[in-house]
């Protein structure tokens, strides 16, 4: 097999060389620079996989237990490295245990290329053995999809998927491999896709409009600014802070554009939206002119939108036309990439100081700090909170570390509360809403930043959705820190019942496994604390420790988060309890 | 409340399988019905040309033919009011022969753009086309003889003013 690997090597990507379609799958990828994928075998996929073992030297592929989370550690890994991530499963099964992902990607803007195997293309449409027709499926909740039944398209076609997934607002691409194409030959030349001519990545940006905004910035009393993740995906965390550091505007993330910009910035206000904190969300109902840059205005962001920054003009900054005044009707769009967009308005916006304003925000900061923040990070109570948990985190990675959180009230205690010092460091399911998330998606994002401290935090539901991938780490020595906070309930159905059902706990509360067991099981070390005295330790303890470390936290069952603005209510109704 | 109406969809794109589904995924995401629906060869060379009629509002119809030009194979999408566009709709009505020589039907068929493509012993086909109403008009005359088969086609339109989508394409290409 070595000769074999050798002579195969030696033949670069320009010249033509004739090789199956599962050979020239693997030859793509690495010409993409793509050299590791998360998956899982099966029969209609396995010409793939061994390419996947003959390559091996070049090529890594993690198992995982299931196809989901195999998609969602590609998930982490591409949040964290922005890079597209790489799955790989079988037919029928295989790929409709990637639509949760997949969808959960499309609605994050996550640049992935999953590829499922298909059955022989004679039996297309058969109801063959694993047969489901993925691309059916698959195609609400994909940037683009397409099923290749001959082993000469694959070259191209995955060219296009990488072109595709990364460039102008990324997303997930499936591509759908006959079995025949995998086993069929090909001349195989590879060439990167440069464009597609039926698709724009890159709106041109016009500086009419620019100028325009420019204009309203200038003459705002009271601007207001809101990011989102657009930010990140642009990669253009250092201009947005020129520009907000030039016109000193208070800024405010969305939950996905955390991260973006130092918590501790003096220009970060806080987050929006309905678990956001209380001053930006009360003062988008007073400023003058909104500026929104790479979000989309999610209805957890912008609470009844009749209600919504109605006294504001409203300048909107997006890579993605179809999201301008979809949501809220803006004043003036920019339809752009963001980096372009922050790096030529610079030239047309003056210096400006918002001191006043300014104060506004942190006279509401001081409310929700007496109201809210100070009982959660300095609890009096005997029972732990999840907020003193994310402090305590805090404290031991100097908020260096990616925190990786599933779908619950502990993901708005970790947004609320976790301080990012690094862009890339909140990974988390924002859309979707996915619970099983987490465990998964550290794993990948571990991998695609080794040299970070990755943590998850998850409560006790999601935890057991996707638990099972305790197995990968224990196969892959994943040094990825565990944190559940247990509460024994699903703690937000949980919050929504009491407030909003008068207490009937419908099927929310939940008996748990010995969780530290369950981690020894897999060989990872684990404690649990249930008592405030034990907690500094035991984080301090599983930060320090090199390999993965399970942390279990026992906490105040019945605990809500706030502050919360209700469904249906409007930003500045913010309740602080 | 914005006032609901007739909005016909240009849609070009690439020829390729599974657009279709790409495209009606947009309208059930948003649980619009499709009224009428044609797909065909366009001006240009590989390139198709969908016709969407559906009801609803302006306001809609703006974020619906964004989603439809969000999709990759989408060249161009566009939206026009009725009064944008120049359209029509044919229809086959297939009746029993023993009407054919009954006064009234022929009298009923002086409407201006019908006429008999075929006679068999046992029946005769009516071709009809024009507006919907047009339409709407001759099959409520026509029903009363039984009609042994019904078929419409959906509307195809040409906009009244010029459509950007060969400089898309010079743009894209």
């Amino acid at each position: 097999m070595e000769t074999l690997k050798k002579e195969k090597h030696e033949a670069t990507s320009s010249e033509t060389v004739k090789i199956s379609g599962a050979e020239a799958v693997i030859k793509c990828l690495l010409a993409e620079g793509v050299d590791l994928a998360y998956g899982y075998p099966g029969g209609a996929i396995m010409p793939v996989y061994d390419e996947i073992y003959k390559y091996q030297d070049q090529f890594h592929h993690v198992l995982t237990r299931h196809e989901q989370g195999a998609i969602h550690a590609a998930q982490g890994f591409a949040r964290v490295t922005g890079k597209v991530g790489m799955v790989f499963a079988t037919s029928g099964p295989g790929a409709t245990n990637l639509v949760t992902g997949i969808a959960d990607a499309q609605i994050d803007s996550t640049p992935l290329v999953c590829i499922t195997g298909q059955v022989g293309s004679h039996l297309l449409g058969s109801d063959a053995f694993q047969e489901t027709d993925i691309i059916g499926i698959s195609t609400p909740v994909t940037k683009w999809n397409y099923q290749i039944t001959k082993a000469s398209e694959i070259p191209e076609v995955i060219a296009k998927a990488f072109y595709i997934a990364k460039s102008g607002r990324p997303g997930p691409v499936l591509i759908d491999i006959t079995k025949d194409a995998q086993f069929g030959e090909l001349d195989f030349s590879y060439k990167k896709c440069e464009k597609v001519r039926s698709y724009k990545a890159l709106p041109k940006l016009n500086i009419e409009k620019l100028q325009e905004a420019a204009n309203l910035i200038n003459n705002a009393k009271k601007p207001f600014i809101v990011w989102g993740q657009g930010v990140i995906l642009g990669r253009a965390e250092q201009e947005f802070k020129k520009f907000i550091e030039k016109t000193n505007i208070p800024s405010a993330c969305t939950g996905l554009g955390l991260s973006a910009l130092e918590t501790s910035h003096p220009l970060h206000v806080g987050m929006v939206g309905m678990h956001g904190n209380y001053a930006p969300n009360v003062l988008t109902n007073s400023c003058d002119v909104l500026i929104a840059i790479g979000m989309r205005f999610d209805d957890r962001v912008t609470g009844n939108l009749a209600t919504y920054a109605k006294q504001a003009k409203v300048i909107h900054f997006e890579i993605d036309p179809a999201e301008v005044d979809k949501n809220v009707k803006t004043d003036v769009a920019v339809i752009a990439d963001v980096k372009e967009t922050l790096v030529e308005i610079m030239q047309y916006v003056n210096e400006a100081d918002h001191k006043e304003w300014m104060q506004e925000f942190d006279k509401l900061y001081q409310i929700e700090k007496d109201a809210v923040i100070n009982y959660q990070l300095n609890p009096t109570k005997e029972g732990l909170t999840m907020g003193e948990v994310l402090g305590s985190i805090n404290k031991e990675t100097n908020g260096d570390a990616v925190i990786v959180s599933d779908v619950g009230q502990h993901q708005m205690f970790a947004w609320r509360y976790a301080n990012f010092n690094k862009t890339r460091s909140n990974v988390t399911s924002g859309g979707l809403g996915t619970m099983g998330f987490a465990l998964p998606a550290a794993i990948g994002a571990k991998m695609g930043a080794p040299e970070r401290e990755v943590v998850a935090i998850i409560g006790d539901g999601g935890y057991q959705m996707t638990c099972n991938e305790l197995g990968t780490i224990l196969q892959t020595k994943a040094a990825v820190k565990i944190v559940v906070l247990n509460n024994s309930y699903l703690g937000m159905v949980r919050q929504w019942q009491e407030l909003f059902f008068d207490k009937r706990y419908a099927s929310t509360e939940m008996v748990s496994p010995n969780f530290v067991k369950l981690a020894e099981a897999y060989d990872i070390k684990a404690v649990k604390v249930s008592k405030r005295e034990d907690l500094a330790g035991a984080i301090k303890t599983m930060i320090a420790s090199k390999d993965a470390f399970f942390l279990e936290v026992v906490i105040e069952q019945e605990d809500n988060v706030f502050p919360m603005i209700p469904t249906g209510a409007s930003v500045s109704d913010i309740r602080l309890s | 409340m914005e006032e609901i109406k007739n909005f016909t969809f240009s849609v070009y794109t690439e020829n390729n399988v599974g657009i279709l589904n790409r495209l009606s995924a947009i309208f059930l995401k948003r649980h619009i019905n499709i009224e009428s629906m044609t797909v065909s060869k366009s001006e240009i060379d590989n390139v198709h040309r969908f016709t969407f009629v559906v009801n609803i509002s302006e306001i809609q119809a703006r974020k619906v033919v964004g989603q439809l030009e969000k999709q990759i194979e989408v060249i161009g999408a566009f939206y026009h009011t009725e009064d944008e566009i120049i359209y029509n709709e044919t229809a086959l009505f297939k009746i029993s022969s023993e009407h054919l020589y009954d006064e009234e039907i022929q009298e009923k068929m002086k409407f201006r753009r019908a006429h008999i493509i075929a006679i068999t012993e046992r029946y005769f086909v009516i071709e009809a086309s024009g507006l919907k109403d047009d339409i709407d008009n001759m099959y409520e005359k026509l029903k009363p003889y039984g009609l042994l088969q019904f078929v419409r086609s959906g509307r195809i339109a040409i906009t009244k003013p010029k459509m950007a989508i060969s400089e898309l394409l010079k743009e894209f290409n």
